[in-house]
C-alpha cells in the first residue's frame, strides 16, 4: 500500500531577504522544522526569486549534489573549477560538490527576476571529485509526456549525479495522464507542481504542493488542467 | 550565557572556516574548528564538547578512529556527518542532533 505525504504550497518555509525570496520545502538556513528535514536523500528543495542583478555571491559546498533548474530568466553560474556558464529556462545544472567547491550565482539580467529550484541530493558517495555539469533540454519532449533530465548514469539522458536518483519533467495538457513506475525498489517520489492542477494517487494538488509517495511500484498522474510538474525520483534510505 | 561547545572537524581549510563562521553566528553555540585529526583529539582532550561535526574531505578510517576515539571518552557527545559545507543545512544539523 502506497505510503503518501502532501506538503501544501503555503505550509513551506520562507525567508525574505529583500533581494531574495526563497520558499523552502525542507529545514534550511532560518527555517527549522523537525518535521521537514527530507525526503529520502531529498533534502532541499528551494523555489528561489533573485532579484535583477542580484545574487548568490562566492561560498562553498562539500558532499552534495546540487541541482539547479531555472524557470524564468538566466542566471550566471561561476565556479573554483574555472567553469562559467549562464544556465537558463529549458536548462538544468547539476553539481557534485565533492570534497569541495566555491560558486556564484548571479541574475546580470538588470530588469528581470529570475526564478529557479535549488534541489540539493546526499551523495550516495562521499569526498568525490567536485564537477560541474549542464544541458539544454528539448522543451517539446516533455509536452503530455514525461522527460527524463537527471540520472545516475553518465549513459542515460539528463544530466547525471553520485545517487539512484531520477528527475522527470512533464508539461501536460488538461485531461492528458500516464503512469510512473519508480525507478527503482526503496525508492520514493517527491512530486512537486510547477503550475496547474494535477491529481496524483487521487491526491489533488496546485501550484507549488507537493506529495511525497513510497512504497510502492507505480502511481497514476492526472492533469486536471494544463500543467508542469517535477518528479524527483530518489532512495528513502541510503 | 553557557555556550553550547561544537568540535568542528574538515580538511578544507576555507569552507572549515565557513563552518565556523556560520555556528558562531548563533550566540548559544561556540565553534572550535581543526584540520587533522591530531588537532581534533588535542582540542577534545582539553574541553567539553557536547557535539562533533564531521565535514568534507575526512576518509573513512579517520571518521572511524575519530568517532570511537570520541564516544569512549565521552559516551553522551553526539557526532554528525555535516553536508554541504557551511551550507543552510548546518543549523538544522545542530538543532537536530542536540535534541
Amino acid at each position: 500500500m502506497a505510503q503518501t505525504i502532501l506538503h501544501k504550497a503555503e505550509t513551506r518555509g520562507h525567508a525574505n531577504h529583500g533581494w531574495l525570496s526563497s520558499y523552502q520545502s525542507f529545514s534550511f538556513a532560518g527555517y527549522y522544522n523537525p518535521d521537514r528535514m527530507q525526503f529520502g536523500a531529498l533534502r532541499v528543495l528551494n523555489d528561489d526569486t533573485v532579484d535583477a542583478g542580484m545574487g548568490f555571491g562566492k561560498h562553498p559546498h562539500d558532499n552534495m549534489e546540487i541541482i539547479s533548474i531555472p524557470l524564468e530568466g538566466d542566471l550566471e553560474h561561476k565556479d573554483s573549477m574555472n567553469n562559467v556558464a549562464v544556465i537558463k529556462n529549458g536548462d538544468i545544472q547539476a553539481m557534485s560538490a565533492g570534497t569541495g567547491i566555491y560558486h556564484s550565482e548571479y541574475n546580470n539580467d538588470r530588469a528581470s527576476q529570475v526564478k529557479f529550484l535549488q534541489i540539493w541530493i546526499y551523495p550516495n558517495k562521499k569526498n568525490v571529485e567536485p564537477r560541474y555539469d549542464q544541458l539544454t533540454l528539448n522543451l517539446e519532449d516533455r509536452h503530455n509526456k514525461l522527460q527524463q533530465v537527471l540520472s545516475p548514469s553518465v549513459d542515460d539522458a539528463g544530466v547525471w549525479i553520485h545517487q539512484d536518483a531520477w528527475f522527470h519533467l512533464g508539461k501536460f495538457d488538461k485531461d492528458i495522464n500516464t503512469e510512473y513506475a519508480i525507478k527503482k525498489q526503496g525508492n520514493g517520489v517527491y512530486a512537486f507542481i510547477l503550475s496547474g492542477q494535477v491529481e496524483i494517487n487521487g491526491e489533488v494538488l496546485n501550484t507549488r504542493d507537493a506529495l511525497g509517495i513510497w512504497d510502492t511500484d507505480q502511481f497514476k498522474i492526472t492533469a486536471l488542467t494544463d500543467a508542469e510538474f517535477l518528479l524527483i525520483d530518489v532512495p528513502m534510505e541510503f | 550565557m553557557n555556550q553550547t561547545q561544537i568540535l568542528v572537524i574538515g580538511r578544507h581549510p576555507e569552507i572549515l572556516a565557513t563552518v565556523i563562521r556560520l555556528v558562531n553566528n548563533n550566540p548559544a553555540w561556540n565553534a572550535t574548528g581543526c584540520i587533522t585529526d591530531e588537532e581534533a583529539i588535542s582540542a577534545f582532550d582539553k574541553q567539553t564538547f557536547a557535539l562533533v561535526l564531521l565535514g568534507g574531505g575526512i576518509e573513512e578510517l579517520s571518521e572511524d578512529q575519530l568517532s570511537a576515539y570520541f564516544t569512549s571518552h565521552n559516551p553522551d557527545i553526539k557526532i554528525v556527518q555535516h553536508y554541504g559545507g557551511g551550507s543552510g543545512l548546518l543549523s538544522a544539523e545542530i538543532y537536530e542532533a542536540l535534541g
